[in-house]
């Protein structure tokens, strides 16, 4: 405990509980976080991490216990207040507002004082420092560009400006890197890195063990809402904190056996949408895994929605089960037996006031209740099944699913595909904010999907996961595809550098020709 | 103790806004009848729903209308234009009546279809859209029609408001709550209900899911359009003349027994049932105030007073129930 960390801590939670209706989502947890360490929170889906954060950051109010802060009790009953703390929260679900541009949804949280509120923006310098925070996050985002629209990466990219831009001593991380490419989750910690050695206080949670190794200096661990152990990261190893989250040790990771790729399901060829994407061929055939990497904004979403029918491609085509077809929109695809799990669930998964069974369906109807006429208990049996076959963490399939946590909501999202029977499935990040078990468990239904005959095109950021699970890799950068690698011949390195651009010497991988 | 009763009385309530609803129906009942000893004959009662059954039957489409996040504010202009139409097509044209019927109901869809297209395939808002079809609608109206009233219809056709089924129960309300029953049905029974639900709350989510987002706007549209229709004909019936100034200002009073009913204006959430009996709660006041010669004016204040309390407790109870 000796280094920069200061021994006293700088803000102390003791004795922290919350429920949420009768529902007991931390039980008497304590938490100390100290200037200049980074603290990672860790724990399952729906230990209740996020429901801590938030009301170290004034958005939810604790049922008992008490706060210090500088060991002074401290109330921290409104965000403002954490504001006024030096505490900044990066939520887990980026919340932007999507009308307003980048900057000034970096400088929301300013003008705090009654006085400073009428005190009219200078813009021009402020559009100049929201500039500096992103040249200094290393994210090239127009100051001036909309919002809405912005992938879920940039967007907690402009929270974490607007945390910087209030110069917070407090700064609370929930899974900042589960949409980041390992690129860019290595620039993040060298800000992290520099905040730390600033004296700032971060709280970091993240499902990726790996990375919580490599960045912290104390680890805490949650388990159902209670407090497990917090360990000096020298102290435990990832074996220890494992079980420690589970209770129990983990079974086996999934591996990938020898795929015998039957025929091809899904052909796309030159596909092309203005200037987000040309180019793009490729096939997927039953039985098999595609894996897709690149960096945030290469364009594979923009490929995923195209083929989906949600933003059509202008040029290009696009086969299913060798017949040429055409897909305006998402009711088509589904019809060809096509499902989409997309990145941002909360806005394009999800219809959150609707309960579980109620979202799970959503794609379905049609299918299942072909007189047009709902049966509720049809509705929830299938969420029921869904529930045990995914492990779902919830009350009742009758609850609304804004209750979930995050994790949990994924798996929501997935049920409802699955649902859907589908052939081809296009995974859009599918693990991003899933914990180490139900990631696993993912990996495992992948696994049980091809050896149904799917094929699966996954879109992820994760590069272990995309490397230990792909039959063959693609890369996207800028729009193109750049490198098309078999599952023998990709390594972390010329996947990397297919997707950063950064030639490699000794290069294997057929670089895709485009166009 | 206590407090742990109230507070899991309030999460009721605010999961179920009707019956902050029926609690106004109540209030409304003994209002009205201590305004008027009248209030309190089951004839009269019966009768004086023919008045306001109209708003009802436009409030049903309404709902459908708000629970996709819309709103529809041409309802009663459009009304009056069906109307008018409807009087000329069989008094100036000769056309015969039944005919007429089925031809009033086709111009009042389309009528609807114009407003769901502008919405669906311009993207414009639709609060926007009614506006202007709103005062469109009324102009066209009065084009038409200028300050006569057109009647001359067969004797068959009018007074629908005094066959009574039962001896008792006046036609106009026995469509009524036909109508409310097909809705009710509709909205919460059938994928169609769902899907309505589905757009108000998460548009993108919807589309996502592959749900027919433009037809079921398009759909709602014209149910609304259909439900002017439907009024339009019960009003000339029971008038015998039909005029521009028609339904003047009901929009109004539709958009209130909506929200009044416990639906979300912003779209999302909501049911028929408390619409219902929302339209009572309006319907016993203006009866009531209506016998005891309360001025026009006073009673816009009261319906204006009515719509505002709706809003805001609808929301305090959303509020609320999220915590
Ligand atoms: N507003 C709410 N109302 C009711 N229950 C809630 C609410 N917010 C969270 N919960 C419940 O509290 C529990 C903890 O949720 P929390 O979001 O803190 O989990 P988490 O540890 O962050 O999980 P994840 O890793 O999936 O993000 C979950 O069971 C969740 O369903
Ligand atoms: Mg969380």
């Amino acid at each position: 405990m000796r280094s920069t960390i200061s021994e006293r801590p700088l803000l102390q939670a003791r004795g922290i509980s919350k429920a949420f209706g009768v529902v007991r989502v931390l039980d008497e947890v304590d938490f100390d976080l100290r200037a200049g360490e980074v603290h990672s929170l860790l724990g399952e889906n729906g230990a209740g991490k996020s429901t801590l954060l938030k009301i170290f950051g004034g958005v939810h109010r604790a049922d008992q216990g008490e706060m210090l802060y500088r060991g002074e009790p401290a109330t921290v009953d409104h965000p403002q207040k954490a504001r006024e703390l030096g505490i900044a929260l990066i939520h887990q679900e980026p919340l932007t507002f999507p009308d307003l541009d980048v900057a000034e949804n970096i400088f929301l949280g300013h003008g705090t004082t009654w006085k400073s509120r009428f005190i009219p923006i200078k813009w021009k310098d402020r559009y100049r420092e929201a500039r500096r925070l992103l040249d200094e996050l290393g994210v090239r985002l127009d100051p001036r560009a909309r919002v809405h629209g912005l992938s879920t990466a940039d967007q907690q990219m402009v929270e974490m400006a607007g945390a910087l831009s209030q110069n917070a001593r407090i700064l609370l991380m929930d899974e900042p890197t589960a949409s980041l490419t390992p690129e860019e989750t290595r620039e993040l910690f060298r800000i992290v890195q520099r905040l730390r050695e600033q004296g700032t206080a971060i709280v970091f949670i993240s499902h990726r063990l790996e990375e919580v190794f490599s960045l912290s200096d104390r680890i805490t661990v949650l388990r159902d809402g209670k407090f497990v152990a917090t360990r000096r990261k020298e102290e435990t190893s990832i074996e220890e904190v494992i079980r420690m989250m589970v209770g129990r040790p983990l079974g086996k990771f999934y591996e990938r056996e020898e795929a015998i790729p039957g025929k091809t399901l899904l052909k796309v060829e030159s596909l092309g949408r203005g200037r987000r994407f040309s180019g793009v061929s490729f096939e997927v055939r039953a039985g098999e895994i595609v894996g897709m990497a690149g960096l945030v904004g290469a364009g594979r979403t923009d490929v995923a929605s195209a083929i989906f029918g949600i933003r059509p491609a202008d040029t290009g085509k696009i086969e299913i089960r060798g017949e040429a077809v055409r897909i305006d929109n998402p009711a088509q695809a589904i019809r060809l037996k096509l499902a989409y799990v997309p990145e941002d669930r909360q806005h394009h998964g999800l219809v959150l006031p609707f309960s579980v069974a109620g979202n799970v369906t959503m794609a379905s109807l049609r299918r299942l209740f072909p007189r047009g006429w709902l049966r509720p208990p049809r509705e929830r049996e299938l969420a029921e099944d869904y529930r045990t076959r995914l492990s779902i963490n919830l009350r009742d399939t009758s609850q609304p699913v804004w209750e979930l946590s995050g994790g949990n909501q994924q798996k929501v999202v997935l049920s409802k595909w699955l649902i859907t029977e589908p052939e081809i499935l296009i995974l859009d990040e599918p693990t991003r904010g899933i914990d180490v078990g139900a990631k696993q468990e993912v990996h495992h239904l992948m696994g049980e999907l091809c050896r149904q005959g799917k094929a699966v095109l996954m879109i992820s950021s994760d590069l272990p996961e995309v490397l230990a699970l792909s039959d063959r890799i693609l890369v996207m950068r800028e729009g193109r595809l750049t490198g098309h690698f078999r599952r023998e011949e990709a390594t972390a390195e010329n996947v990397m550098a297919a997707a950063t651009g950064q030639p490699l010497p000794g290069e294997k991988g057929t670089p895709v020709s485009s166009g | 103790m206590k407090a742990s009763f109230w507070r899991r009385l309030l999460s009721g309530v605010a999961r179920y806004p009707e019956w902050v609803t029926f609690l106004f129906l109540v209030a409304a009942f003994v209002v009205s009848a201590r305004l008027s000893p009248f209030f309190l004959d089951v004839f009269y009662i019966f009768d004086s729903t023919s008045y306001y059954v109209e708003i009802g039957i436009l409030a049903l489409a309404m709902t459908f209308v708000i629970i996709t996040g819309n709103i529809d504010l041409s309802v009663a202009s459009g009304l009056a234009l069906v109307a008018v139409v409807t009087a000329m097509l069989h008094v100036q044209l000769g056309l015969p009546m039944e005919i007429v019927i089925v031809l009033s109901l086709g111009f009042g869809a389309l009528l609807g279809l114009f407003n769901g297209l502008l919405v669906v395939k311009l993207g414009l808002p639709s609060l926007a859209v009614t506006l202007g079809t709103l005062a469109l609608f009324r102009g066209a109206a009065q084009i038409l029609a200028g300050d006569h009233s057109i009647s001359g219809f067969p004797e068959w056709f009018i007074g629908a408001d005094f066959v009574r089924v039962g001896g008792i129960v006046p036609l106009p309300l026995i469509v009524f709550i036909g109508l409310a029953v097909i809705f009710g049905l509709m909205l919460h029974k059938t994928v169609f209900g769902r899907y309505l639900y589905a757009i108000g709350a998460n548009e993108m989510a919807a589309r996502y899911a592959g749900l027919p987002v433009d037809r079921v706007k398009l759909a709602v549209f014209v149910v609304s359009g259909l439900m002017m229709s439907v009024g339009a004909l019960l009003k000339v019936s029971r008038l015998s003349v039909a005029r521009y100034d028609l339904a003047m200002g009901w929009e109004l009073a539709v958009v209130t027994t909506v929200v009044l009913g416990g639906v979300h204006i912003y779209g999302g959430r909501g049911g028929i049932i408390g619409v219902v009996l929302a339209l009572f709660v309006i319907g016993f006041l203006r009866t009531g105030m209506g016998v005891a010669n309360i001025p026009q004016e006073n009673q816009l204040v009261v319906i204006g007073l009515l719509l505002l309390v709706a809003v805001g407790l609808g929301i305090l109870l959303e509020r609320f129930r999220r915590n």
